[in-house]
């Protein structure tokens, strides 16, 4: 993937994102995530069935790369096991953090892999896994 | 102005975050190494040289600061680490034991974290009520707004002398000739203002004031409370240790020392306090005054040149100090620091630590620009510069 095609990905996720939407119904659980800097506040609604995620929606505000890191989560995840999901998430955080990680599960997610060159951005591409992982592990629990 | 004093502007970088920190002098930096190369002894163990040296220069800043923002007495300074445990102390020791359920303390939605949770821990703690004087429409604090927001239950009004989003100044002297009148306390959070503006609390009658003095081109890490003698000594001690206590013998028998040790306790921040008596110096020798004439000349100039792009909203536009807050159509601010800061511009993002502005600005983030007198015009060209290409800015910022 070159540098102008990351460069798209992530413009047009954050210009039109996938799932974005406020969701008001109980089958869904809803996860925030507040980044460590307290500028970012995205709200996730979850919805698992059978041990699979049906539905992810997000809504809130954050910045480009926030936005289109969440945009991207939701279309990788929708229809994965949670285990699927786990080993997902964590393929993403070993990229940005330049170990060893399986290109293929990424698909489009792979236009962060230079993030680790903006160490302060790390956090931005994370903020939609923070509080997805946590609530995964818990649930698999 | 005077950009040689400091050693950072030597990097290649426009700094334009002063509200966060300013940075220091090399008078400051001197002064600290001095005492950690020459005389870095404890203080008040007077019984050799170099100790008797470091309580005379300890004590001189204390003289030094109270000469700065001319209080009645000495004892009326009280080191600290900073704004934060200054307010902290005030609410703490002082209005804890004063005030009971019921009372109302008086805020803003503009002020910063460290003017808000103290007062909040209170009411969940104690019962007093956290009221918020209303803002005019460039969210300005009025005497009409203040009179209107007093009740027979007001006991406190606790403001920031300049706010750290919007930049307006208060008018602080009026405020508290009203709320004296009605036997109300009044807490000023100058953390914004110390660098900016000429504070005399006797003029002003202020009851308690804050500040530190890393916005102050002094170390970070320190920083002062200012109350009425009578006031401070009735407060409770915050800390309890070492230089703080004359005896104790048992938990029934503990005897304090008076003001103004018996609000440090432990051994001080020596270094920090000596470089804001290095400060002080440096600000007194350019003038306050100077200061703020020529940060409100660029301020100007800054506003008037941002204000010619459609896309960018000043939501500060009218306010007397360095502080320019501003958004980017359909930017986020945070990208716009990041947008900045690949060309070694460093703004500051988000919502400052003053989470309540939304509230009233219905802006929950915004870039802040805010000047310094080592700032200039040339600066503000090169970022408006940046700001000015849109497209550019949406292409870069990621």
């Amino acid at each position: 993937m070159n540098d102008e095609l990351k460069k798209e990905i992530i413009l047009e996720h954050y210009s039109h994102p996938s799932n974005y939407e406020k969701i008001i119904d109980d089958s869904y659980v809803k996860i925030n995530t507040n980044n460590e800097s307290c500028i970012d506040n995205l709200n996730f609604y979850i919805k698992i069935e059978d041990n699979i995620i049906k539905d992810i929606k997000f809504e809130g505000e954050a910045c480009a790369i926030s936005m289109a890191s969440s945009s991207i989560a939701t279309d990788n995840l929708i229809g994965k096991t949670i285990n699927d999901a786990i080993n997902y998430i964590n393929d993403f955080d070993n990229m940005i953090n330049q170990k060893p990680y399986n290109e293929e599960n990424l698909n489009e997610a792979c236009a962060f892999c230079d993030i680790y060159k903006q160490n302060n951005r790390k956090n931005c591409a994370f903020l939609p896994y923070k509080g997805l992982k946590k609530y995964l592990e818990e649930y698999n629990k | 102005m005077n950009r040689d004093d400091f050693p950072m502007l030597n990097q290649d970088i426009i700094y334009f975050d002063n509200g966060a920190t300013t940075f220091k002098p090399q008078s400051v930096i001197n002064a600290i190494t001095d005492y950690y190369e020459n005389y870095s002894a404890n203080a008040h163990r007077g019984d050799y040289d170099i100790s008797y040296k470091v309580d005379l220069a300890y004590e001189n800043v204390r003289e030094e600061v109270r000469d700065f923002i001319n209080a009645k007495n000495k004892e009326e300074i009280i080191f600290t680490s900073g704004t934060t445990m200054s307010l902290n102390m005030v609410a703490d020791s002082f209005f804890k034991k004063y005030l009971e359920a019921g009372d109302e303390v008086l805020i803003t939605k503009t002020e910063h974290a460290s003017n808000v949770l103290p007062w909040f821990n209170l009411a969940n703690e104690i019962g007093i009520k956290v009221n918020y004087i209303d803002l005019d429409s460039d969210y300005h604090v009025t005497i009409d707004n203040v009179l209107k927001a007093i009740t027979p239950k007001t006991k406190v009004i606790s403001l920031a002398y300049i706010t750290n989003v919007i930049g307006d100044i208060r008018p602080i002297k009026e405020i508290c000739k009203i709320a004296h009148e009605r036997n109300i306390f009044v807490i000023i959070d100058a953390a914004q203002a110390i660098a900016h503006k000429k504070i005399d609390v006797q003029d002003l009658d202020v009851d308690f004031l804050a500040f530190s003095a890393h916005k102050m081109y002094g170390p970070t890490g320190v920083g002062v409370l200012y109350g009425k003698k009578e006031l401070l000594d009735e407060a409770n001690c915050y800390m309890l240790g070492g230089g703080m206590n004359e005896s104790f013998d048992s938990e029934k028998e503990i005897l304090l020392k008076s003001l103004p040790y018996k609000f440090e306790a432990g051994t001080q921040n020596i270094a920090g306090v000596i470089g804001l008596g290095a400060a002080i110096k440096y600000i007194s020798n350019i003038g306050l005054d100077n200061i703020n004439i020529y940060e409100m000349k660029l301020r100007n100039y800054l506003v008037e040149k941002l204000e010619k792009y459609s896309y960018i909203d000043i939501i500060n536009y009218e306010a007397d100090s360095a502080i320019v807050s501003f958004n980017v159509d359909k930017i986020f601010s945070q990208d716009i620091a990041y947008y900045l800061n690949k060309y070694k511009v460093c703004v500051r993002a988000g919502n400052h630590c003053a989470k309540l502005v939304k509230n009233v600005t219905g802006v929950t983030n915004s870039v802040r620009i805010s000047l310094s007198f080592y700032n200039t015009e040339e600066e503000i060209d090169e970022v408006v510069s940046l700001l000015s290409d849109y497209e550019k800015i949406r292409n870069e910022m990621i």
